[in-house]
């Protein structure tokens, strides 16, 4: 097919350019644009009639100007896929940038995908070991599951989630995850932080990065987590990897979400977002799962930002609303200095259920779960009321309670960035911790769970 | 009646040259994407489509059938899982495979199954619209009648005992007319009843705080708003577990896809309490997921809706979950804002407010053309931003039900589930529902209830004051309100939607609970008159002899069992006094 240039640009606002008088072009078309000086951007069209043709440019539209040439090339944004992408290094929109080779492949696939059919889904249901306890022990993840981190800026985040992906395994099986990292608009520092940890531990070989830098267009960041998740797509469900994607942070891609919308001049929803946030939000996050006869699965982490450390911005809310549960980073955890700094109370994982008990962890690992969090949150609601009324006005058990609380967080809470728990040893501490309690105070244990497990006094 | 594309942004394609009528149902592009006229200016029509639009282009043909969005009505919708459109999903996924791809058109009743079809009439008879001609026993426990589609009336000329698809003919009338077993019915418009009646039976849940303190009506509507992690959808799925309800409808409007693949995986599995039969049975599942196109999101509840309305037709009694209605309106937003509409409250278009009347006003308890009684209960689950309540989608739903079951994330983050308020959540159907509960349970079940309340209202005001000066400072009688609210709370209001027993939870047994709290009260106050110290009493043991009872099958036993014990322990404080 021959294609046309055309040098008919009407407009030119934010990241959009309007394009006059065009053959028929479809929706969700990619173009290319030329600049006088031969610079080359790539968008896709977001509206398209006879008149007038409406394109968003991922580089960003500076540069730009009447005179630039836009040539539409047939057919929609689609990635070359195949196993080869292994241990690769790609800008946001999926070029290579680690000096290798192009990925030169017949197949190639849309990246906007498509939706699972729901009646295609398996339940997510084995159990990850990620080796911490906070999410091993009472926030438990399982393979094909959406669980993100929210966290707040400066705080760990980076850590915990380099931790899961070295960690992260599947007992029985014993294999290791593939790995692919999309980055939006994080910094060049933490990205390098991200690719040295891959290559000294070894995981780069199975892993796929994809990064969209701070300095990089910040329109590309729309693209970068789709092209990510096509890629662990193919390798799930055609190469039958289990994949971990890793995608940080989900914050720039809303800025960037918002700065269409407000280019498009569109009815703003909450706090400026777009009022479609929510499902574009979730044709990113819905892609996680495991398919009824297909080996592979997708997991997905996605990292936000909470703006203002505010749970109720739209960003984690939707995010909220989308995923299936949450692990909270803490800043006040993290200024105690314990890592890593996960609070547990806000924090869940809505599928835990389906992961743990007798066969796949241990048969007391629910009762386990609910009893460390109900003493953990009594002794938090405590802390709160010492500080009102002092540590006189304190009962006995209110004293030990408080205790609790300090060592749960000193001994179940904290552990080293490359301490790799089994979860034996989650549930070892959670019962030693129990132990320094009475028996009574277990209400959420049954009996014959204290009589195997509890170590303290039995009364 | 042909005419071409001219404009496509997103979910919003513009055609000309084309004659429509509103809510036409169009096929757009070469791929013959489905959509819907949802307005006319001038030569445009705008058109809103069912699936995305990526790819189709100005120029392309765009066909209109002059109908509007219709669904198909008859055997074969039980058991079955649709997305919006009714499109079942398992014949897409046989077709496209395991991803949903676009332009399959697929029929929501097929063609294959023959079904044993039993003449209810006789030749001679006559009969008019709605009028059950015969059935098809679908499942072992449920007959889905074949009715007299609506304008349709004369005298029954020949019908037979045979085996048929859905297509074939079953009846014939002496006018010529022949009926086949499925029907159509546009899904924008109610279908007709007889008369809409008293909402005066309760919708019984098995969940405790629902049945006993805000109980709906076989008909009636209720909203379940909540931040996310609150509740709703595992509020939602114990309802179409648990409800009595002889048919449920469940639609994922907007959701997550793992929370529809746990209902098929789940449901075949569990038992009706009722029959012993697979809940799956009686069940139908509409599934738009968040991830599936809008416009069929928008659809998805009226399509659910329509399908309740049908088998209330037949007589039964429906109950509807749509989770969430949230995720409707967004979808309605997204329409509106494609089409520069302007807008209302929050983005939202100024037809909100209408639209989410219309749809809870299909909700009700009628008789029906036949002269049955059927009933639609509706329930939606809401899905505030940021739990904000006073959310135009909140506000507005909230003017419309009866029931507000409020999700409290304070609540749902101390683990105290189902997270329902207990203090701001309110039923206005509890005083039409008294007289049956009274019949059908006991005579004081309404004085308990009202006990109750008070008593939680109680708890509350101390509660503010313990706060403030700790509770050794109250009057010994006040601990034990204290005492007992918790009990009420924490034994009573607590239910463990995943454990085997106490997910579901029978009249009787939540009654015979609850009795056993207020005896506790008393006994409590007996010994506190004895003299025993009130500290000591708060702290008896034995009341979790009492929590446990509601994980066992022998629950009546269980509740003996505890309180024997607490009688015990409480006998062995009034010795200590003694001594
Ligand atoms: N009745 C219950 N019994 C036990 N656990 C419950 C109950 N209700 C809710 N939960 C817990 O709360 C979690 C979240 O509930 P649910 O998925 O229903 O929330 P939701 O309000 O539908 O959230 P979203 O708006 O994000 O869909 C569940 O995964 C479960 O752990
Ligand atoms: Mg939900």
């Amino acid at each position: 097919m021959s294609l046309v240039g055309y040098r008919t640009i009407e407009g030119i606002a934010g990241p959009l350019v309007f394009v006059r008088k065009t053959h028929p072009v479809a929706y969700g078309e990619l173009v290319k644009i030329e600049t006088a000086n031969g610079e080359v951007k790539r968008g896709q069209v977001l509206d398209t009639s006879r008149e007038i043709v409406v394109v968003q440019v991922f580089e960003g539209t500076s540069g730009l100007d009447r005179r630039s040439t836009v040539t539409f090339l047939g057919e929609t944004l689609k990635i070359p896929v195949s196993d080869e992408v292994l241990g690769r290094i790609f800008s946001g929109s999926g070029d290579p940038i680690d000096g290798g080779p192009p990925i030169m492949r017949k197949e190639r696939w849309d990246i906007t995908g498509s939706a699972i059919n729901p009646y295609a889904r398996d339940s997510p249901r084995e159990f990850i070991q990620t080796g911490i306890s906070t999410i091993d022990g009472t926030n438990t993840l399982v393979r094909g599951q959406k669980l993100p981190i929210f966290s707040g800026s400066g705080l760990p985040h980076n850590d915990i989630a380099l931790q899961i992906a070295r960690q992260a395994k599947v007992r029985k099986e014993g294999e290791e995850f593939g790995v692919v990292f999309a980055a939006m608009g994080i910094t060049n520092e933490e990205a390098k932080y991200f690719i040295k940890d891959f290559e000294r531990t070894g995981a780069l070989a199975r892993s796929v990065v994809f990064l969209n830098l701070a300095d990089d267009p910040a329109i590309e960041r729309l693209i970068t987590p789709r092209i990510a998740l096509t890629t662990a797509e193919y390798l799930a469900f055609e190469k039958n990897m289990h994949m971990l994607v890793i995608l940080t942070d989900m914050t720039n891609y809303a800025e960037s979400l918002r700065e269409i919308g407000a280019a498009r001049e569109e009815v703003p929803g909450r706090r400026g977002y777009p009022g479609y946030m929510y499902t574009d939000l979730a044709t990113i996050y819905e892609r996680a799962g495991r398919i009824k006869g297909r080996t592979g699965s997708i997991t997905q982490i996605p990292i936000l930002t909470m703006p203002g450390d505010d749970k109720t911005h739209p960003i984690p809310d939707l995010t909220g609303y989308i995923t299936e549960g949450q692990i909270f980073v803490s800043r006040e955890l993290h200024r105690k200095g314990i890592y890593p700094p996960i609070d547990i109370l806000p924090s869940l994982s809505r599928l835990m259920n389906q992961g743990i008990g007798a066969g796949s962890t241990r048969e007391d690992h629910r009762a386990l779960s609910n009893q460390l969090y109900a003493l953990y949150a009594e002794g938090r609601d405590l802390r709160g009321l010492v500080a009102i009324v002092g540590e006189e006005a304190l009962s006995d058990r209110d004293r030990k309670v408080l205790e609790f609380a300090d060592a749960f967080e000193q001994q179940f809470v904290a552990q080293g960035k490359y301490e790799d728990r089994p979860i034996e040893k989650t549930l070892e501490i959670g019962w030693e911790l129990l132990s320094m309690v009475p028996a009574s105070y277990l209400t959420r244990v049954d009996k014959k769970y204290i009589e195997k497990y509890y170590k303290g006094k039995k009364e | 009646m042909k005419g071409e594309v001219y404009r496509v942004a997103g979910p919003v394609v513009t055609a000309i040259n084309m004659p429509a009528k509103m809510y036409d149902l169009v096929f757009v592009g070469e791929d013959h994407l489905m959509g819907e006229v949802i307005r006319i200016e001038g030569e445009k029509v705008v058109i809103q489509v069912y699936e995305d639009t990526t790819g189709v282009k100005p120029g392309e043909p765009v066909e209109n059938t002059g109908n509007p969005l219709m669904i198909e009505l008859g055997p074969g919708l039980l058991r079955q899982i649709y997305d919006g459109i009714q499109r079942p999903l398992p014949v897409l996924s046989k077709k496209m495979g395991d991803f949903i791809k676009r332009g399959v058109m697929e029929p929501g009743l097929d063609r294959y199954t023959k079904w044993h079809f039993v003449p209810l009439a006789k030749p001679g008879d006559e009969v008019k619209s709605g009028d059950k001609i015969g059935y098809v026993q679908e499942t072992k426990f449920n007959k889905t009648y074949i009715l007299v589609p609506p304008g349709v009336q004369g005298k029954v000329k020949e019908i037979r005992e045979c085996e048929a698809n859905v297509e074939e003919v079953v009846c014939t009338l002496e006018s010529g007319l022949e009926l086949k077993m499925m029907q159509k019915w546009a899904v924008r418009f109610p279908r007709p009843f007889e008369e809409k009646l008293m909402p005066d039976i309760p919708l019984i849940t098995g969940q405790r705080i629902f049945d006993f303190l805000f109980p709906v009506a076989k008909g009636g509507t209720a909203a379940i708003p909540g931040p996310f992690g609150s509740g709703k959808t595992v509020s939602q799925h114990q309802l179409a577990k648990w409800s009595d309800a002889d048919i449920v409808v469940y639609v994922g409007c907007g959701e997550r896809g793992n929370e529809m693949t746990e209902v098929l995986e789940e449901f075949p599995k569990l038992k009706d309490p009722r029959t012993g039969a697979p809940l799956m049975e009686r069940t139908v599942l509409i599934a738009n997921t968040s991830n599936m196109p809008v416009a069929a999101r928008e659809a998805s509840v009226y399509t659910g809706i329509t399908i309740a309305e049908y088998f209330r037709d037949m007589g039964y009694a429906v109950a509807l979950m749509a989770d969430s209605t949230s995720r409707w309106a967004e979808a309605m937003r997204e329409i509106s804002s494609r089409l520069e509409e302007m807008p209302g409250e929050e983005g939202y278009p100024a037809y909100l407010s209408a639209r989410l009347s219309a749809f809870y006003e299909r909700a009700g308890r009628v008789k029906t053309l036949a002269g049955d009684e059927g009933s639609i209960s509706v329930i939606g689950a809401v899905s505030p931003p940021g739990g904000d309540f006073s959310e135009p989608v909140t506000q507005n739903t909230l003017r419309i039900v009866k029931v507000f079951w409020a999700l409290d994330a304070k609540l749902a983050a101390r683990r105290h589930f189902p997270a329902i308020n207990w203090l701001t959540s309110y039923s206005l159907y509890s005083s039409y529902l008294d007289d049956w509960f009274r019949k059908n349970v006991s005579e004081d079940w309404v004085d308990l209830r009202l006990e109750t309340t008070a008593l939680l209202q109680k708890e509350a005001e101390l509660e503010e004051i313990v706060q403030l000066v700790g509770s050794d400072s109250l009057p010994p009688s006040e601990q034990i309100t204290l005492f007992t609210g918790r009990l009420i709370r924490e034994i009573f209001l607590q239910q463990n939607a995943y454990h085997d027993v106490d997910s579901f939870c029978p009249l009787k047994n939540q009654y015979l609970l609850l009795k056993t709290i207020l005896w506790v009260d008393a006994a409590c106050r007996e010994t506190l008159k004895k003299g025993v110290n009130v500290r000591r009493i708060v702290e008896i043991r034995s009341v979790e002899e009492l929590a446990r009872a509601r994980f066992e099958t022998e629950f009546e036993k269980a509740v003996e069992i505890a309180k024997n014990a607490i009688v015990k322990e409480l006998e062995g404080l009034t010795k200590e006094v003694r001594r």
